[in-house]
């Protein structure tokens, strides 16, 4: 049993972490480091630099341009880019359709679209969520119904993340009305730009547009885009929403809040002392840095774990990363909250549009606070998450 | 990185494993404690047998040269059999005195009767006003000749009425809460001027409050350096918290089983009550404290390998901060979804949250642990 990483890993993490510090655009970082939002063309700039070095994709099989990084070097990976800060890469494409693609897709689909995802010719976002549909995915209605070589799409998706900028959609569509919920439903690609696709912004509390409502009306799609088999597009979501296991504890990054809120908690004054020196404040401070000590411990259980047990075996502690790491996200913007007092609440108009380039980062506290209510609901609610453990786990 | 058992770890957790199975189901656990000194001389001897006493000693002094995974191991299984044998007092503390700065006289008057299990030890520690803080020391050790007087007060020994020989930690110059100063000495229970009154503890062991008084030791009776021990007593405490640690998960584990068991068989309005989602969720929070705990546990133990002790600390005070706030919730919870049962001496489950919640209290609570965690500039 040894926590420490090997030397070879350790010059692994220095590379990583040098190439981060001298590649990551400064004003890119700087928006990371203030919460602000990354747009379209900063995240087709970083990509391009990470697919010029050969991590754009790293976790893809080599020969999808992929490389043969272990399990802990992955891990490493992402620790060190969160921690920078720099941009995860867009989640959509490299981590959610791309593997499905390399994974069930004919060798055509493979040949024309990996590439694309990995260098992001195509930004892709992900049609699975309904108005009725959210925790109940497979109650989705959206259908698609076979005409010749064709297939006709009506319907409605909803929380389709950045779909403003995107190319293409990847969707769940029901192919077979009369197939009992799971069995009736395919994957089929969609170009976003096909007639009779209309777009339309779902405003956050927060004030962002991060998320949208996308609209189906007789969109005509070509059957060859197809992924694998017709009524099997369940078995392709399953394999999707279980690949984001380790990734989704999002460590590295609540290091780097840590580190922000440490700063922001030395130079506000409270009593005419800084927060930080606050006994109270320092033990709720103690009292985060345990939890996330702990979730570090755990990722790095589930990590070496599948390192042993090979890709696609969930390790029953990973279950525990998705809940420990949004309620930490979620306390430490609370945190951030409570340091920036009464200066929280003045409203900066121009917050995520980024032509307000002075703007001091206490701006984005709130709005960050409002908005990582999300974490504890996306990606499989934590309810969701305790359903799984109960009977995954606990055999309830 | 690398967090499995080697080959000699697994085969140890399946002679403990093997051991309690055989020897430690919650019957005999009762016929152990009913014993006069609350615990099985029998079961202690057969640790003895299987060579568990002698883990942690070198092997020049005729242990195992074991390190702080095999006792983490150990405890782990011990916790979730509520073993009562005084292994922590004996092995792990006072083990740990002679390990780290016994004399080769001292060790060889000491460690042979350890590993054989023909002598077991308890740490009087514990003060009125002492709480959790190691260097408030009121018992005082006053220099006599070649040898040393000491006089004082201590409570809640555990093992306190049955063991051979008390480590007891007593000043030897400076004020109440002075860091220098105290002294850590070896002082045979049946001594002169020794007086234990003996009770029962709240989680099924005995331990004493002990009275000294006047008692007179020779030279040899203080380990390490009598004027600052301090040290010597934090290392040794921070392992015995450690193994507390690991004894807590072990003891979280099998309350989890226990009640998961429970409510897949327990029916109210015609269904298993395991069914309700309220239960579900509930039962999987107490999965989720119980993993981030074994987290904990495992830097704790690792970190007995930190060369920096001040990392080293913090780690362990994280530890006992995290499986502190886990023992909580698991061990009320356990109760809360047994329902009435769950209240009855009969049930088992009680004593695994009447144990978890000492363990809590013992060597510094969730509090007084964050306070540490804080005060030496956060663990990230």
């Amino acid at each position: 049993m040894d926590l420490s990483l090997t030397p070879e890993e350790q010059a692994f993490r220095e590379e990583v972490r040098a190439f981060f510090r001298d590649n990551v655009p400064a004003g890119i970082k700087k928006k990371l480091s203030e919460n602000r939002h990354t747009t379209k063309e900063d995240m087709v700039e970083w990509t391009r630099i990470l697919h010029k070095k050969g991590w754009a994709v790293p976790h893809w099989p080599k020969e999808y341009g992929g490389t043969d990084w272990t399990a802990v070097q992955q891990y490493i990976f992402n620790e060190e880019l969160q921690a920078t800060p720099a941009p995860p890469p867009l989640p959509f494409g490299v981590n959610m359709v791309g593997p499905v693609i390399y994974t069930f897709a004919n060798e055509a689909q493979k040949k024309h679209y990996l590439p694309r995802i990995a260098n992001l010719t195509d930004w892709w976002c992900q049609g699975f969520s309904e108005p009725g549909s959210g925790s109940d995915l497979a109650s989705l209605k959206t259908k698609a119904e076979r005409k010749g070589d064709k297939y006709i799409v009506n319907g409605q998706k909803t929380w389709t993340t950045l779909a403003q900028h995107a190319d293409w959609i990847f969707c769940l569509v029901r192919t077979d009305p009369a197939a009992k919920k799971q069995q009736g439903i395919s994957f089929l690609l969609i170009d976003m730009k096909s007639k009779g696709i209309t777009v339309r912004p779902i405003v956050t509390i927060d004030g962002g547009r991060e998320v949208n409502e996308v609209f189906f009306d007789d969109v005509e799609v070509p059957a060859e885009n197809l992924v694998g088999e017709e009524n099997k597009g369940w078995d392709y979501a399953k394999f999707l929403l279980g690949n984001e296991r380790t990734n989704i504890a999002r460590v590295g990054m609540s290091k780097e809040r840590l580190r922000r809120l440490r700063e922001l908690a030395s130079s506000t004054q409270a009593g005419g002392r800084p927060i930080i020196e606050d006994p109270k404040f320092r033990e709720k401070l103690a009292a985060v840095e345990v939890e996330l000590k702990a979730l570090e411990l755990t990722q790095m259980r589930v990590v070496a774990n599948e390192g042993k047990n090979g890709k696609g075996k969930p390790d029953p502690a990973s279950s525990v990363l998705k809940i420990k790491g949004s309620e930490i996200q979620q306390t430490l913007t609370e945190l951030m909250l409570e340091v920036a007092g009464p200066f929280a609440s003045p409203y900066d108009i121009h917050g995520d549009d980024n032509t307000n380039e002075t703007m001091d980062w206490i701006a984005q506290i709130a709005p960050t606070y409002f908005n990582y209510r999300k974490v504890s609901i996306y990606g499989g609610s934590n309810e969701i998450q305790r359903n799984i453990i109960s009977k995954a786990v606990l055999g309830l | 990185m690398d967090f499995d058992l080697s080959e000699e770890q697994r085969l140890l957790k399946d002679s403990v494993d093997g051991l309690l199975n055989d020897s430690y189901d919650f019957e005999q656990r009762k016929k152990y404690g009913a014993e006069k000194t609350g615990w099985s001389k029998t079961v202690w001897d057969k640790l003895a047998e299987q060579g568990l006493l002698g883990l942690p000693f070198a092997e020049a002094d005729g242990g195992f040269g074991a390190g702080a995974v095999e006792t983490m191991i150990v405890m782990q299984a011990f916790g979730r059999a509520l073993v009562l044998e005084p292994y922590l007092p004996t092995v792990v503390i006072a083990g740990g005195f002679l390990r780290h700065a016994g004399s080769a006289a001292q060790k060889a008057a000491h460690i042979p009767g350890i590993i054989d299990g023909s002598k077991t030890f308890a740490f009087a520690q514990l003060e009125k006003n002492s709480r959790y803080d190691l260097n408030d020391v009121s018992t005082t050790a006053k220099k006599k000749g070649d040898g040393w007087v000491i006089d004082g007060e201590k409570f809640v020994v555990l093992n306190g009425e049955a063991a051979d020989t008390l480590v007891v930690t007593a000043r030897t110059k400076g004020g109440q809460t002075d860091r220098d100063g105290i002294g850590v000495f070896l002082v045979p229970r049946n001594a002169k001027g020794v007086t234990v009154k003996g009770y029962p503890t709240q989680d099924g062991m005995r331990a004493a409050d002990i009275t000294f008084t006047g008692v007179e030791v020779g030279t040899d009776a203080a380990l390490g350096d009598p004027a600052n021990g301090l040290p010597l007593i934090e290392r040794v405490v921070d392992e015995a918290r450690t193994a507390l640690c690991a004894e807590a998960v072990g003891a979280m584990d099998e309350s989890l089983k226990i009640t998961v068991e429970y409510i897949k068989t327990r029916k109210q309005f015609g269904v298993p009550i395991g069914s309700f989602q309220s239960l579900q969720h509930r039962a999987a929070d107490m999965f989720v404290f119980t993993e981030q705990a074994r987290s904990m546990a495992l830097l704790a133990t690792m970190a007995s390998d930190f060369d920096d002790a001040k990392e080293r600390a913090a780690s362990v005070a994280a530890a006992k901060v995290q499986v502190g706030k886990s023992l909580k919730f698991v061990g009320q919870q356990s109760i809360q979804l047994h329902g009435g049962i769950g209240m009855t001496m009969e049930a088992s489950i009680g004593h695994y949250f009447k144990r978890l919640s000492i363990i809590e209290s013992t060597f510094g609570d969730t509090d007084y642990h964050l306070r540490r965690a804080s005060e030496a500039g956060g663990i990230i």
